[in-house]
């Protein structure tokens, strides 16, 4: 695309046609998946095979299926939350380290608060819920009293959690038994989640994320609040003369946000280790491609349930590669990197067009949304209006 | 005087901490003061430490694995300066997924390298004339890289460039006012991407000096933050090539200080700490100038399309 011509012009436009971005993210999918299948070449392995493998025992077989939705799970709580953080414009990418809060507060509840057996579980997603909240709106209450930067903030707030889980399992709350790796003790029975059969499914984790995207999009398509949201992501200079009180709606939403993705930490926990364990293994930065799983869900809170399955399907394919193909556990990094570049490539690809300038004099360009100056507040038109 | 040794010794550490931040912060000031974020410096720092050692552990040369970190790094942002500037894609979702890349390749390709020692490293040498200088000596021109009293050069040589030269000025005014150098007759778009290759380089560099230099290994977690921190520091120095120094000799200090502290503190509450001071150097940035981040640069994170207003 290049610029050259003097009569023609590209034209942004706020809304992108549904079909092209359908197509755009394919073509995204497709170079990632070629770029999979080099890899294989690379080490070896053929390609055919080991993509049968992949399939077969991530979405074929009842096990493999279990393990995508598994993992799809932390995705989809944090995705969605940070799908409504983006939408006010909070370019929040401290998901990592408010799943880690969350799950250091559900293990506060699990190890050390006696709560009796039908209030265990809704005690511990309480805890988890108001922890990872709590966490982020730290960065979210900085940014809006004083403009501090949140893109920054957020990411130094991953790695003290990080830290801070790492000191806990190694220190105040280290297991009598652990010698070698660190973890907390083991939960009490009645602190463990539900799990379908004899699979690693926590279902009340996967029936909350659900039920979250489902009170989400009837928030943002029908109450005053999903408009406020609206404006204020479409334009926080309509915003303030609508007199909306944008501090107040972004603070509320990163809050919202950082507790969806504790929400996710605690089922983690509860679900899968049932013991805080180090931090890298509680979170397989699902925190980090749960960016991807809103920037592809484009605004809409229903979408965040298939670009979820699908960074799901590349985390488990990542554990296939690994065990039974032996190849290199990174490939889930590399592969989700390479469709968030590709997908932020094709943005202005799907939301504009060629006008001839004689046209485009008479229309008023909507202006892109990075037309802030202020480098606290940055934003992305990936994600916002949609 | 032990109160002189102190003091010697934990500036002599604070710089030798703080040549990668410099490096990587100097970078991003230029790439920023043209008007171009880019958050991929912890990605092109990960790129930039993985080639250089393999190329220095390959060929037993330090320096052409120098070279090519730095051409690792100017690779990685050719990548960004193509979405962000040509394409006018976002720019903060380009530059973090150049991270998420970055730490995923380097990781992936760097397999083959973890845990072994390059046997060559980069040996450190003195300053002639200026080591034997009392006190300063000791403190800035001893026992250090050569990479850290260059990142010291590059910064004064970068300030008197952007501040002194006309070239400066041209990149100061892309990154203010890209409509009125575009009336000028002058190319914003290839400023930019000049800027955002050059911040590459020095991005490149900084992780060689990690895996050539500083550690001389490589491991998934090396650049671990350091690439972040460097964006903040960035912000912190108000996007002036000689503050960075300043500021990265304060914050390398203040780390220095906190690892005194190790018979007190549990060592992952120390290794926490750079990151929670990153924090409040950018809440005290932004106390001190109030809501508007005064001296960045007007244009910082727009995309330049002519005829818009």
């Amino acid at each position: 695309m290049r610029r050259g011509r003097a009569d023609r012009r590209w034209e942004p436009r706020a809304d992108a046609p549904g079909a092209r971005v359908a197509l755009v993210t394919l073509a995204a999918v497709g170079v990632a998946a070629g770029v999979v299948t080099a890899v294989f070449v690379a080490y070896d392995v053929a390609p055919g095979p080991a993509w049968s493998t992949i399939v077969h025992r991530t979405l074929l077989d009842a096990r493999g299926l279990s393990e995508t939705v598994r993992k799809a799970v932390p995705l989809l709580l944090a995705g969605i939350g940070l799908l409504l953080a983006f939408r006010a414009r909070f370019w929040n990418i401290g998901a990592e380290g408010q799943i880690l809060a969350g799950a250091v507060g559900a293990a506060a509840v699990a190890l050390f608060a006696q709560v009796p057996p039908p209030w265990t579980i809704p005690t511990m997603f309480l805890a988890g819920g108001l922890a990872g909240a709590a966490w982020g709106a730290v960065p979210a209450l900085l940014k809006a009293r004083l403009g501090v930067n949140e893109i920054i903030t957020t990411l130094m707030f991953n790695y003290i959690a990080l830290f801070a889980v790492r000191w806990l399992i190694n220190g105040p709350w280290k297991a009598r038994s652990a010698t070698g790796f660190s973890y907390s003790e083991r939960f009490p029975i009645e602190a463990a989640l539900p799990t379908i059969g004899t699979t690693r499914l926590h279902w009340p984790t996967l029936a909350i994320g659900l039920a979250l995207v489902v009170v989400v999009a009837v928030l943002l398509a029908r109450s005053r609040f999903g408009f406020e949201v609206e404006v204020l992501g479409r334009s926080p200079e309509a915003a303030r003369y609508a007199g909306i009180d944008a501090g107040r709606v972004t603070l509320l939403l990163a809050a919202v946000a950082a507790g969806a993705a504790g929400l996710a930490g605690v089922g983690e926990v509860a679900g899968i280790h049932r013991r805080l364990v180090e931090p890298t293994q509680l979170s397989l930065g699902y925190g980090y491609a749960a960016i991807l799983v809103a920037l592809l869900a484009r605004g809409r809170a229903i979408a965040v349930v298939p670009a979820a399955l699908f960074l799901g399907f590349v985390f488990a394919a990542g554990d296939v590669m690994r065990v039974s193909l032996r190849l290199p556990s990174q490939l889930p990094d590399v592969v989700t990197g390479l469709v968030l570049l590709l997908v932020a490539a094709s943005e202005p690809l799907t939301r504009g067009r060629w006008v001839r300038v004689a046209e485009a004099s008479q229309a008023d360009p909507c202006p892109p949304a990075g037309a802030g100056a202020d480098p606290a507040s940055p934003h992305a038109t990936a994600s916002g209006g949609g | 005087m032990d109160v002189d040794l102190l003091v010697v010794a934990t500036v002599a550490r604070a710089l030798a901490f703080a040549t990668p931040l410099l490096w990587a912060a100097l970078g991003e000031v230029i790439a920023e003061r043209s008007g171009v974020v880019n958050l991929g410096v912890e990605g092109m720092m990960a790129l930039g430490a993985v080639t250089g050692f393999a190329v220095a552990f390959t060929t037993g040369d330090v320096w052409w694995g120098l070279a090519a970190a730095g051409a690792a790094g100017l690779a990685a942002s050719s990548l960004h300066a193509f979405v962000a500037i040509t394409l006018r894609a976002d720019a903060y979702v380009s530059g973090l997924s150049l991270t998420m890349l970055g730490l995923g390749l380097s990781a992936l390709v760097g397999r083959a390298w973890v845990g072994r020692p390059l046997p060559t490293p980069m040996r450190p040498v003195d300053v002639p004339l200026l080591s034997e200088l009392p006190l300063v000596g000791p403190m800035l021109f001893q026992g250090q890289h050569l990479l850290t009293y260059a990142a010291l050069v590059v910064a004064a040589l970068a300030w008197v460039w952007m501040y002194r030269t006309r070239g400066g000025l041209v990149l100061r005014s892309v990154g203010e006012n890209p409509a009125a150098v575009d009336a000028a007759g002058l190319p914003v778009r290839r400023v930019r991407y000049a800027a955002v290759l050059v911040g590459g380089l020095l991005a490149g560099i900084a992780g060689g000096y990690l895996s050539l230099a500083y550690r001389p290994s490589w491991g998934e977690g090396m650049v671990n933050g350091l690439g972040w921190i460097a964006l903040a520091l960035a912000i912190f120095s108000m996007w002036d090539p000689l503050r960075v120094v300043f500021a990265g000799l304060l914050f390398g200090a203040c780390f220095t200080l906190a690892f005194r502290l190790q018979t007190v503190f549990p060592p992952e509450l120390l290794t926490m700490l750079p990151y929670v001071f990153t924090v409040l150097a950018l809440v005290f940035t932004a106390w001190r100038r109030g809501r508007h981040a005064f001296g960045a640069p007007e244009a910082l994170g727009r995309p330049y399309l002519r005829g818009e207003r």
